[in-house]
């Protein structure tokens, strides 16, 4: 008795990304593409939590997270919203390019999904110095005294209220661009295995799988701009 | 991928591309209006819309051909949901502040 | 039958076990039989590590006064005790063991849809498990597993982020399990296959595998906000500027009541296997099980507050959640009927694991009745935070969700090593342990009734029975986990060769070989029968001992 695998001998032979366990290349496709997407959902529970917390608080403390949320700068905020934005439409590119066998797209786009990457995390560093040397990180050096709530020129925005507008805005932006980071190192390997003509029509998996961690999160960050920086800033 | 010709995918990512760079300056715009308490409500339907056509669209939902991954987002929105509206419950009825 | 032959046998076979020998093999294998066992020795180091810190518990408990430690030393105690039992041992057990030997042979496949991220799920569990032994011999941690804020974030002076940390790896560890899973049970079931044809243990842990997924994310972010809070003082719970300590716990209920359905839900898949098999008859009310498994674990997510009734939560929400959580008891409800309906006019074999599976049903329901009790507003205010909760919850995890391990695990034994156990002490630790258990457990729901508190290393002189009562049978209780241990690694050795269906059993993972081929079946199956056929297989041996020839 032998334990010779039962693996669709001809499918080895012509596709040798074909893992043994599967028994066709769709299925091992299919099975990709379901598990990213799951893994997707996963995430939207991990943000979820963060999104609960800012609910609360920003109900409770609405004034105070108004007066807090002024000092991000919309600017770049709306920057950063269309940086990522447009590196999505690279990412989609990137994935037609694999598609459709366009080598040059493909490397083309998914490099500059790479500098929109970069450049979305160099605006977010000079955010985070700017709130650095105003003393608007959490912590023992938190200060926020004297900063009037929007619409109620005669009140002051209680500190401790706004430092916990603070510790969110932190933890948020900063999963995110945590999630950011590893996006840029998936894409360093996608555009790495790109080169070296690794993707082709018939295996282009990973450029998909990828492209949706990335379109995921460019979603979370559709939600974080409006929710942190257009708190209330109608004059 | 179902049933795209070569450039027809092209002509719908710029335009979703555009259409979101344009929400993006809405959302900007409406927010230095005074609509009362009806900022929040504004910028969050303009984000889900965004987010919506990301999905369709940059995602691929809308071209999948099964159920299974349009009820992985729906699941997990879904619970996502019952976290938010039940904490919520407790919150918005609590007679002290 | 001599031991030469029997080892001739062992020899010619090829199987999962023998074909690649060396540490290697094991420690980078991605074949997810073999990451069963790696599992199956991990979580059972950690169940005896957290039954040693449950066993001093009992001994400090044995008197009124607190004398056998100091308080602080007695938080840590429960402490650790109630994190390594639930996130080292209860959420891994079934899934990780079981269900990664069997879920692939179940329906059909080679292995699960990800071999690679499956040895992952394991080193995330190793490193979160070595991190929490580091954490547990440098100082510990006395917040309670449940560690509530403020006292966790700014006054405990002991490992909380470490302590959280290490569930936060091993969550992953536990959320990774489930993608595999739910991916697999999707994509890789066998021609003919059709979600109809499942075993029940296969809908359960899909069940099981959707509130890993959607629970464990928000612990994890949980996780890091206490850390954040308490490194970084950043001060989100803090109620000094004005933070919620009870936004922490909306947070920390949402991920921990599922997850006792993700720690009894796969118990109740193993439940339906053994009773159908030692009943002879197909299971009663398919369709009614398996969909009670989904609603178990949808209507599970909706009833995290009832932990909160007296923590300051509205009247109203406390009004919605108690109400919801009265009908989350209904589908476990539908399975203890259906597997009464399954035994009634069957044919009873009374073997160890039907003995596992008895306990099961009777203990469960008294855990899930009493729970109803807690549901209820009214008397929740008197026995919330007494003994009597934590009879409940033993009831359900011990008496339900060990029972079904010990049960599933004497069950599909066979299968998994290829031996058979010696069935005269099977019968003797299952007895065992049912007497221990009930003997360690029922004096606490008394005490918590008259108002005992939970948490507490002294207590009132009159207490003083019903607490030795519950030591002693906690000793004999730890008496019957030994066993099992004891006589299946005897077994491993001495055991009979088992054949590759010594129940009769129905089930695709008893149509191969025990011990498996690596690649589990010689020839991809085809599936053209429905579940739990078992009248068209024969009826069982009359003398278990010897096994069938088929």
């Amino acid at each position: 008795m032998t334990d010779s695998p039962v693996v669709a001998v001809h499918g080895e032979v012509e596709n040798p990304a074909l893992l043994h366990h599967f028994a066709e290349p769709q299925q091992q496709r299919d099975a990709a593409s379901l598990g990213m997407w799951v893994f997707l959902g996963t995430e939207i529970m991990f943000f979820g939590g963060l999104f609960c917390a800012y609910l609360i608080y920003r109900r409770w403390y609405f004034g105070d997270w108004g007066a807090a949320s002024k000092t991000l700068d919309v600017t770049l905020g709306a920057t950063n919203t269309a940086v990522l934005i447009c590196s999505s439409l690279t990412v989609v590119l990137a994935v037609w390019a694999a598609k459709t066998a366009r080598r040059k797209l493909l490397i083309g786009s998914l490099l500059l999904t790479l500098v929109l990457g970069f450049v979305f995390l160099g605006i977010k560093g000079i955010e985070y110095k700017e709130k650095f040397e105003n003393h608007h990180v959490p912590g023992p050096s938190f200060q926020f005294n004297n900063v009037k709530i929007p619409g109620h020129p005669d009140q002051y925005a209680n500190p401790s209220h706004a430092e916990i507008y603070f510790a969110l805005y932190f933890i948020m932006t900063g999963l995110h661009a945590l999630h950011m980071i590893i996006g840029i190192g998936i894409f360093i390997w996608l555009t790495t295995k790109a080169w070296e003509g690794r993707f082709t029509p018939d295996y282009n998996t990973p450029v998909e799988i990828g492209g949706l961690y990335w379109h995921f999160v460019d979603i979370i960050w559709i939600y974080l701009f409006p929710l942190l920086y257009l708190i209330d800033r109608h004059p | 991928m179902s049933g795209h010709s070569s450039s027809s995918p092209l002509k719908l990512y710029f335009g979703i591309w555009i259409t979101l760079l344009v929400c993006t300056g809405l959302t900007v715009w409406a927010a230095f209006m005074d609509l009362g308490r009806y900022n929040a409500a504004v910028a969050l339907t303009i984000a889900t819309f965004k987010a919506i056509l990301v999905a369709l669209f940059f995602m691929h939902i809308k071209g999948a051909s099964e159920k299974l991954t349009k009820m992985v987002v729906i699941a997990s929105l879904f619970f996502l949901l019952i976290l938010l509206a039940l904490s919520m419950s407790d919150y918005a009825t609590r007679p002290w502040s | 039958m001599s031991m030469a032959s029997a080892s001739i046998q062992m020899v010619e076979r090829e199987n999962y076990l023998n074909k690649h020998y060396g540490v290697g093999s094991w420690l980078f294998t991605t074949d997810h039989k073999r990451i069963a066992l790696l599992y199956l020795i991990s979580i059972t180091f950690f169940f005896f590590i957290g039954g040693f810190f449950a066993l001093l518990i009992r001994l400090e408990l044995l008197t009124p006064a607190g004398d056998l430690v100091q308080a602080d030393t007695y938080n840590k105690l429960f402490t650790m005790h109630g994190m390594v039992m639930i996130f080292f041992f209860l959420i891994p057990s079934i899934p990780a063991v079981l269900g990664n030997f069997l879920v692939p042979m179940m329906i059909g496949a080679k292995d699960l849809a990800f071999p690679r991220i499956n040895l992952l799920s394991w080193y995330l569990y190793i490193i979160g498990g070595v991190m929490m032994l580091h954490c547990m011999l440098t100082g510990g941690v006395d917040t309670g597993w449940t560690f509530y804020v403020p006292f966790s974030t700014a006054f405990s002076n002991t490992k909380v982020v470490e302590a959280g940390l290490a569930i936060f790896v091993t969550g992953f560890s536990s959320i990774l399990t489930g993608l595999n899973f739910v991916v697999t049970i999707h994509r890789m079931r066998a021609p003919g296959m059709t979600w109809s044809r499942l075993p029940l243990f296969i809908w359960a842990h899909y069940a099981t595998s959707i509130i890993q997924l959607l629970g464990t994310p928000v612990i994890a972010i949980t996780i890091v906000l206490v850390a954040a809070e308490r490194a970084l003082h950043l001060g989100i719970f803090d109620p000094k500027l004005g933070g919620d300590p009870l936004l922490f716990q909306h947070l920390f209920w949402f991920y921990s009541h599922p997850a006792v359905y993700i720690m009894i839900l796969p118990a109740m898949g193993v439940e339906s296997e053994i009773i159908a098999c030692y009943s002879r008859k197909r299971i009663f009310g398919y369709s009614f099980v398996a969909f009670s498994s989904i609603a178990i674990a949808v209507f599970g997510f909706l009833v995290w507050a009832h932990h909160m009734f007296v923590a300051g939560i509205s009247v109203y929400s406390a009004l919605v959640f108690s109400l919801l959580s009265y009908l989350v008891a209904i589908p476990s409800a539908v399975k203890v009927f259906n597997w009464t309906a399954t035994m009634y006019k069957g044919s009873i074999h009374y073997d160890a694991p039907m003995l596992y599976a008895f306990g099961f049903i009777g203990l469960f329901t008294m855990g899930g009745l009493t729970g109803l009790f807690l549901a209820a507003l009214g008397i929740d205010v008197h026995v919330t935070d007494t003994y009597f909760v934590i009879a409940h919850f033993h009831y359900i995890m011990v008496g339900g969700a060990v029972m079904g391990y010990l049960g599933g695990m004497h069950f599909w034994w066979p299968k998994i090593s290829g031996r058979l156990y010696p069935e005269g002490w099977a019968k003797l630790a299952a007895l065992i342990v049912f007497i221990g258990f009930n003997l360690t457990f029922f004096p606490q729901f008394i005490l918590g009734y008259v108002g005992m508190p939970r948490r507490y290393y002294q207590y009132p002189p009159e207490f003083q029975v019903l607490n030795v009562l519950s030591t002693a049978g906690a000793t004999i209780l730890g008496v019957g986990y030994l066993l099992p241990m004891v006589y299946f690694l005897w077994s491993m050795r001495y055991g009979k060769p088992a054949p590759d269906n010594p129940w009769n059993a129905a089930g695709l993972e008893w149509r191969t070989a025990s011990p498996p081929p690596t690649f589990n079946f010689d020839e991809e199956p085809v599936v053209t029968w429905e579940a739990y056929n078992y009248d068209e297989l024969k009826s069982m041996p009359v003398n278990e001992e010897a096994p069938v020839d088929r």
